[in-house]
């Protein structure tokens, strides 16, 4: 279902940053936190504003893993598979997280609650296993940990 | 000014936050006005001390006493005992290797003087060590080939894994045609295990300004961009602030001292690609792009940002750079090794009891980090392997741990000492388990520009993903040392040219373990399941 788009939001965004190439990452950024992806009617308006083809707009916006070109779910998981955190247990705590929701990486819960993602090492291997939801950061995780955490949620 | 007679730094770094450090510095500052010491004893928020494991960390001056970690409920008896009485609370102390008071062995620190001494947001206090010195002395007194002269003198090679040396790469972009000039801090830092230039910019940021505006004046240039990783948010802000209080002070924009010399400062966010930390795909991606890694050459000092000369260095080899200056060449070379003068910024983790970042002069054996700095391994568990300058590193078995660590002897031995995290793994590791989350991070980072990473990345996980559920085949073996070998020899970038190094080196030290997986689908040590 797509939701009704409203790109005033998105035009006070662009505006605000004007459309030097430099910003367009920027651009593409926070319009993703306003609308929790990147809407092709959205990327279509940008493609506009900074007078670059679509395919452009749309091949940066699909490179970084900060940006989405898919709605996910209401609370995004970014787990942290690197090997600082598999040498310290994050194998078992993402069987626990993956069964605990019943989903895969990559996938979204039915009820829309919950998408699993990976993150790249964001550097606090000092306390790993890592995962992040939204913009909590969770560190020393145990497998017996996650159903309390993913409670707060729910 | 008020006097204090006592100040208490806390630190307020990504890993203490984590910890609670925010209430703990609350609790004390409550704590301090209950008992009216808020007009003797001031509380000062720093960056980290260099421990990321007992956190949060306390440290009071002037007696220099450390205590960590420090919980909420600690705060009591540390205001009562040691603020009001002056007795030091025995059962928190900690013992920090590099703090004067019991040295342990020859930390030495020219990138990280500041971290965790000084209030990072805060100028005042960066000037009042040293900060800003070299600006002025360069500006004021010094010629473009000075500074140039200086630099190539000292012998400071790149810190970022590549080690060329930042003289001769300053050199070049101040010789090649083309305006205007760019220079560049590449805080991209999303090497796995690797968080030292997130804590140099977290607890000292107005010393990269400083080396950045050295740098430009260096070459001819009067922009330079910081390009942070869109992750470290922490970093973003203090950078920000920094970056406003050097313009107010006249130490960025026009006329910088005084002198007829400008400089600006972009903050450039990424949003997320491992491979934005190649030179080449940096700059794209400040363009705005795909961050896919340029055909090379031309390289960046002739060909950067769009298409002009352009300097590119690792934060921390711009820390390295206003202390090169004050103190000059010779003093540089004092540090480390023949060959590689200076010190280098390590992170330790994974199976490790002191877990955390520490800078030691080049050439410092593995052996001693890990028992001295690291404080061994937990349990009586025997180490096994290491892996070096993260995940696109070496695999490093114990016959090589008394090679001294500095990037030539290093690579002498056939392995790499990259961007310095050390990856510490006990006996307890299989190496194909450990070889997964390696192979499948370069499966998924690959930027799919050019076809032996993209095909390789791919074929290399699946091949150890089969092996480790018990299906490897006879060849499989071979075919991994053909792709990687092919991939380090034919790859557009140092993504896809090393993520063949953790393959090879682990055939090369581990190849009976891998064997016993392929032809007797049994993973001795229990760990894969097959």
């Amino acid at each position: 279902m797509e939701r009704k788009i409203n790109l005033e939001k998105a035009n006070e965004i662009m505006k605000k940053h004007g459309n030097n190439p430099e910003k367009l990452i920027e651009v593409l950024s926070e319009l993703n936190s306003e609308y929790g992806y990147l809407p092709k009617k959205v990327l279509k308006q940008v493609s506009k504003f900074f007078d670059l083809p679509l395919s452009r707009i749309y091949g940066t916006s699909s490179f970084y893993t900060m940006l989405v070109t898919e709605p996910l779910g209401e609370n995004i998981i970014r787990f942290c598979e690197n090997a600082p955190c598999h040498v310290v247990g994050a194998p078992e705590v993402l069987e626990s997280l993956e069964k605990e929701l019943g989903i895969k990486i990559g996938e979204t819960t039915k009820d829309k609650k919950f998408t699993i993602l990976t993150t790249s090492c964001i550097g606090i291997c000092g306390v790993g296993p890592v995962m992040i939801i939204n913009n909590d950061v969770y560190g020393n995780l145990k497998p017996e940990d996650i159903p309390r955490i993913l409670a707060n949620y729910k | 000014m008020a006097l204090y007679r006592a100040h208490v730094i806390v630190s307020i770094d990504s890993f203490s936050i984590l910890k609670g450090a925010i209430e703990v510095k609350d609790t004390l500052i409550d704590k301090l006005k209950k008992y009216k010491l808020d007009q003797e004893v001031k509380v000062l928020e720093m960056s980290t001390l260099g421990q990321i494991k007992d956190v949060p960390v306390i440290l009071i001056y002037p007696e220099k006493v450390v205590y960590a970690p420090v919980k909420v409920e600690d705060i009591d008896e540390i205001v009562e005992e040691h603020l009001l009485k002056g007795r030091v609370v025995k059962r928190l102390i900690k013992e920090l290797p590099w703090l004067p008071k019991k040295p342990k062995l020859e930390e030495a620190r020219i990138v990280l003087s500041n971290a965790g001494l000084i209030d990072p947001e805060l100028i005042e206090e960066y000037i009042a060590n040293d900060g800003y010195v070299a600006l002025g002395k360069v500006v004021k007194e010094m010629k473009p080939d000075e500074v140039l002269e200086v630099i190539e003198n000292s012998n400071l090679l790149g810190r970022g894994g590549a080690a060329f040396p930042t003289g001769l790469k300053w050199k070049f972009t101040r010789k090649a045609k083309g305006e205007p000039k760019y220079i560049i801090a590449n805080a991209d830092e999303s090497e796995p295990g690797t968080f030292k230039d997130r804590l140099i910019l977290e607890g000292d940021p107005h010393r990269i300004i400083e080396a950045m505006v050295i740098a430009g004046f260096a070459v001819g240039s009067h922009i330079g961009y910081i390009y942070i990783r869109g992750e470290y948010a922490l970093v973003i802000e203090r950078i920000k602030n920094a970056i406003n209080q050097a313009h107010n002070m006249g130490f960025l924009g026009e006329n910088i001292f005084g002198s007829d010399f400008n400089f600006e400062i972009k903050i450039h966010k990424g949003a997320g690609a491992y491979v934005c930390g190649e030179e080449t795909a940096l700059i794209e991606s400040i363009e705005g792009k795909r961050g896919e890694p340029r055909t090379r050459p031309p390289y960046p000092p002739t060909y950067g940002l769009w298409g002009k000369p352009t300097v590119v260095n690792n934060v921390e080899t711009f820390a390295n750079v206003p202390p090169i200056i004050r103190n000059g060449p010779d003093w540089f070379k004092r540090f480390g090794t023949e060959r590689c003068s200076g010190t280098k910024v390590y992170t330790i983790l994974g199976n490790i009891n002191n877990k955390g970042l520490i800078e030691v002069p080049m050439g410092i054996s593995l052996r001693d980090v890990i028992n001295i700095y690291g404080d061994g391994i937990p349990g009586d568990k025997k180490f096994k392997l290491a892996q070096t300058g993260g995940t696109s590193g070496s695999i490093i078995p114990e016959s090589m741990l008394d090679v001294p660590m500095d990037y030539a002897s290093m690579m002498e031995a056939g392995a790499a000492l990259g961007s310095g995290a050390l990856l510490i793994c006990d006996e307890t590791n299989c190496i194909v388990d450990l070889l997964k989350p390696l192979t499948h991070f370069f499966n998924y980072e690959s930027c799919g520009k050019c076809v032996p990473c993209r095909v390789g990345t791919t074929k290399i996980y699946k091949i150890i993903e089969r092996i480790s559920r018990g299906g490897g085949l006879n060849t499989d073996i071979s075919m991994l040392e053909d792709i990687s070998k092919t991939m380090a020899a034919t790859s557009l970038c140092g993504l896809g040219q090393a993520a063949a190094v953790p393959v090879l080196s682990a055939i090369k030290h581990f190849r009976g373990e891998i064997e016993t997986h392929i032809f007797d689908k049994i993973c001795p040590l229990g760990v894969c399941k097959i």
